[in-house]
């Protein structure tokens, strides 16, 4: 496999032969049907035990505009993007000339042969696989509807017979789809029969191939936002505010499914969860602050915008100290920006949200199993802590569906619900006031609304307070209560999870900081390095603030490149501005178009730098200097 | 907000509640409102309701957003938890912490620059969500802690401490909530203690949004002539439609009135609450007619209060999502938590 991407020259090339190791894109219309279809013929691959990583693109849009969905088949594992399109379904004509030109030389095109095309339509170094899509379904099919949607269906059935997928295998997963709804499964195996048999009879086979493996395992695939809120099940969220608000939606409509399964109670069909679309987002994080307040677990879940509505609501929640826990799935900023694709761009506008001096708990998963833990810990941590957590997503993990291990639970595990004072120990005589440090560590005792008659009530506020609660715009309260924020914030970093490291073969003065979504992309980066003999130790950022772990890593290299999808190195400036790193020892690696970063631009970009940087003897474990 | 402490002497004669408890109990801080102060009066009325409806104390939890108006849940049932939020944003919060344990009584106290404008969408939506709270606007038509600007629920017309003329169109709150499904409206006056104190009872006694606007006049900015919101207007303009009186499950009711002059509505508490009519053409449970009656009155400069539209048969946002009777704060691991088994049938489902 090449990392390196390969330059269209144009010219007649030997078409490209890959077994369980390419990719196809899929160039549809949205709103046709065919994203099911897409997702059904992406499964069956991964039934066969081969590791997929699928990648929806899709406009703001219901229906009418450009979608792509790109399926990467790695025999190897690789789930992030690869860049590159081994073989293009095109089947939307707005977008077929940019299809076509995303095609690897050798690569192969496969479209609706219906009605012809001129050839200046195709490439001399594309092979062209035509099929009559719409003439074979307006032959089979009456209906307008049907024509449709079994044309998603017929080109399945066709290209499982090109690649060699099992037609067991998706006729079980459609089997599996339609279960239940014995009407609707009659006719999508005969149209996947009918695409895979008309296939067979007419099309040569092609060089990309599909065998079966053994390489899944136990894994799941799941989107990140359906196992965040699967998290916040097990975490025992049971209030939840929300605003619909792309990319994060589907975390909040994942919570209410969740629920509804696994959090009624039996006896009476009650709700032991309580979730509001609120009228926005100042409204839902205004709900979780005030069941935070009354001692529930709540929070809430939107993108970048929703936070900036957010702002004042986050800083009276870090001054007047109530757990709260909000999931954002980063989106293209600023401002509406690019909502439907992804980036790592609302780093330093939670580390710091509001106004005044504050700082912010984020945690920042790497895939859909890390959403689940996280999203269970963030409650436990913004009860022990007394302050907003974020819960750092991005549409890359939020809205793909992604390998990963499965789920675990243990079950001795119980809440953490931090310090707070109950009935009975106030009844004995415990002594309460509100920001009074009593253990040093800057986290205060609570009491919950209604707790005891005569003790324990207290004012909540956004101004200025003394110890005890009371109102005071005095500079010395103002200051120790400022600093013994400060002191919580440092204790955070004992309790957040800490960084991944991964060494290199051999001893480098080279390290790579990175974080969330590219992990994928950069494991398969670092393996590309380690195989050409560059060594490279790298760390994966669990959390802000960063433990003393990110600390010590930073200062055991002479450079450490800093890879993030942003244009202005945010996680980068946390680095600098809260550890005081010589910001010339951390080389800023951007990637922020909207697509996920690949492991090409991974290596490409940090390649091309690595000379400049370090001494190639140092970096390279052998003695050849890179090509 | 301000804050000076109260000294904790009580007179051995005072009178107790049911509960034990005195008026001193539902006590706050001392006020730093301005002397003669409306909100001052409205403070004195939820101690005496809730000290009437021998409510726990530190059953209560009072919320409020910011401005003089929202400064006063520190002055009233000091062994309450009070929340003193953001601007206009007390609705939402009082939402969650509703939502977080359906037991306690809600008292929302705000005033009309932070409900009726900077807050009004969170005003709007928990009305009409029908969350179980009382809703108290204490309505001055300024901005006081600013220093007089007009607020959105000033009469058009009506005059600025320095002359000023209000150009723009009223807000009326009560119209608002009718239209948005408040299921207790009701408007009275903060110099009218025998009106405003039963209203407030019927308000925590009932279930469901209950929303009372207070018209409340602004000593420092809106106490002068050409003001619709000062003691004087209010006095000469008050048309009270009914009154109202709560009475207890306990109490024995002796009253007789004649066929049409009063009428009773059963509360979900069980009290009762004997309304009786001043106004004879108004009637609160017909939302249409009650609607034409004050927008007919408004326009006329009068100011309509007492009880002006209750529903019957109450229910609040837990019952329209469902949720179990224990509050949500008191669940533990093993009624929110599904555990390992039910994980490993979810991931059976995602291969």
């Amino acid at each position: 496999m090449s990392l390196s991407g390969s330059q269209g020259s144009g010219q007649p090339i030997a078409p490209i032969a890959a077994v369980n190791d390419f990719v196809v894109k899929f160039a549809n219309v949205n709103g046709s049907g065919s994203a099911s279809a897409n997702l059904l013929f992406a499964k069956s691959i991964l039934r066969m035990g081969v590791p997929i990583a699928p990648r929806n693109i899709f406009p703001s849009n219901i229906q009418g505009l450009p979608t792509w969905y790109e399926l990467r088949v790695s025999e190897a594992g690789h789930l992030g993007r690869r860049g590159g399109v081994d073989m293009m379904v095109a089947m939307n004509p707005q977008t077929w000339d940019k299809d076509v030109q995303e095609i690897e030389p050798g690569g192969y095109l496969f479209y609706d042969c219906t009605k012809p095309l001129p050839s200046s339509k195709f490439r001399a170094d594309v092979r062209v696989i035509g099929m009559p899509l719409t003439g074979i379904c307006n032959e089979r099919y009456t209906d307008p509807r049907q024509r449709q949607l079994f044309k998603n269906i017929v080109y399945v059935g066709a290209l499982s017979a090109l690649i060699g997928v099992e037609l067991d295998v998706v006729s079980q997963l459609i089997g599996e789809q339609y279960k239940g709804k014995e009407k609707l499964l009659k006719p999508n195996i005969e149209a996947l029969k009918l695409g895979h048999d008309w296939a067979m009879a007419n099309l040569e086979p092609v060089g990309l191939r599909v065998v079966r493996s053994d390489r899944v395992g136990d894994r799941i695939f799941v989107e990140g936002n359906a196992a965040a809120a699967l998290g916040a099940v097990y975490g025992g969220a049971t209030v939840c505010a929300w605003y619909p608000i792309t990319p994060s939606t589907s975390t909040a409509e994942a919570f209410m499914k969740h629920c509804s399964k696994l959090r009624v109670d039996p006896e009476t069909g009650k709700n032991r969860f309580a979730i509001i679309q609120a009228e926005d987002e100042i409204a839902s994080i205004g709900i979780v602050v005030g069941a935070g307040w009354n001692g529930a677990r709540a929070f809430t879940c939107t993108s970048g915008p929703g936070i900036s509505l957010m702002q004042e609501f986050i800083g009276l929640a870090y001054f007047a100290e109530i757990p709260a826990v909000i999931v954002d799935v980063q989106r293209g900023g600023p401002s509406t920006g690019m909502p439907t694709r992804t980036q790592q761009s609302d780093i330093l506008l939670c580390a710091y949200a509001s106004h005044g001096d504050t700082r912010h708990v984020l945690l920042f998963p790497e895939d859909p199993k890390e959403c689940f833990d996280f999203g269970a810990t963030s409650f436990d941590l913004a009860e022990r802590l007394q302050t907003p957590i974020f819960l750092m997503l991005d549409l890359d993990i939020g809205m793909n569906e992604r390998l990963c291990e499965p789920f675990t639970w243990d079950d001795s595990r119980s809440m953490d619900r931090g310090k707070v004072l109950h009935h009975a120990r106030l009844e004995d005589g415990a002594a309460f006031g509100r920001y009074l440090d009593v253990d040093g560590d800057g986290i205060t005792w609570r009491t919950y609304p209604g707790a005891h008659p005569t003790k324990g009530s207290y004012f909540t506020r956004g101004t200025t307070k003394d110890r005890m609660a009371r109102y005071s715009e005095a500079g010395p309260d103002y200051i120790e209560n400022m600093t013994r924020l400060q002191r919580k914030f440092d204790t955070a970093k004992g309790l957040v999870p800490g960084p991944i490291i991964r060494m290199a073969a051999g001893p480098t003065p080279v390290g790579v900081l990175y974080y969330g979504s590219t992990a994928p992309a950069m494991n398969e980066a670092l393996e590309a390095f380690e195989a050409d003999g560059v060594h490279i130790d790298a760390i994966r950022v669990r959390a802000f603030p960063f433990s003393a772990e990110v600390e010590q890593f930073i200062a055991e290299h002479d450079c450490v490149f800093v890879v993030e999808q942003n244009r202005d190195s945010q996680l980068r400036s946390l680095l600098v501005n809260e550890l005081e790193i010589d910001p010339k020892r951390l080389p800023p690696i951007v990637h922020y178009d909207g697509t996920p970063i690949t492991a090409r631009f991974i290596v490409r970009t940090i390649g091309a730098k690595l000379g400049a940087i370090a001494a190639p003897e140092r970096v390279l474990g052998r003695e050849e200097a890179r090509p | 907000m301000t804050y000076i402490a109260k000294p904790q002497f009580h007179h051995p004669g005072l009178p107790k509640n049911a509960l034990g408890y005195t008026r001193r109990d539902y006590e706050g801080a001392v006020s730093t409102l301005c002397a003669g102060c409306g909100h001052d009066s409205i403070s004195a009325a939820i101690i005496q309701a809730c000290f009437d409806l021998d409510i726990q104390p530190h059953r209560v939890a009072k919320l409020s957003g910011i401005g003089c108006s929202s400064k006063t849940p520190a002055y009233f049932l000091g062994n309450s938890h009070g929340f003193n939020t953001v601007h206009g944003r007390m609705p939402s919060v009082l939402t969650g912490a509703n939502l977080a344990n359906r037991e306690l009584v809600y008292l929302g106290v705000s005033g009309d620059g932070d409900s009726a404008s900077i807050g009004i969408g969170q005003f709007v939506h928990a009305i009409r969500r029908g969350v179980n709270m009382v809703y108290i606007v204490e309505n001055n038509g300024v901005y006081g802690l600013t220093k007089g600007q007009f607020s959105a629920t000033a009469d058009k017309g009506s005059k600025s401490k320095k002359g000023a003329s209000n150009a723009d169109t009223p807000i009326d709150l009560v119209m608002l909530a009718m239209e948005l499904g408040a299921t207790y409206v009701a408007r009275s006056f903060s110099g009218d203690k025998e009106q405003l104190v039963p209203l407030i009872k019927g308000a925590i006694a009932h279930r469901g949004a209950a929303f009372i606007d207070v018209v409340s006049p602004c000593v420092a900015f809106n106490n002068h002539p050409g003001s619709t919101k000062s003691y004087d207007y209010v006095r000469a303009h008050n048309e009270a439609v009914n009154s109202l009186d709560i009475i207890s499950p306990r109490e024995e009711i002796t009253a007789r009135y004649p066929a049409g002059t009063a009428a009773m509505v059963t509360l979900h508490d069980g009290s009762q609450m004997l309304l009786k009519k001043l106004a004879e053409d108004y009637e609160p449970r017909d939302k249409i007619a009650a609607m034409q009656f004050l927008m007919k009155h408004s326009a006329a400069g009068q100011v309509v209060t007492g009880l002006l539209y209750a529903e019957d048969d109450s229910d609040d946002l837990h019952e329209h999502i469902g949720t179990v009777l224990a509050p949500l704060n008191t669940l533990g691991d093993a009624e929110l938590c599904p555990g390992s088994r039910a994980l490993a049938g979810i991931n059976a489902g995602l291969r």
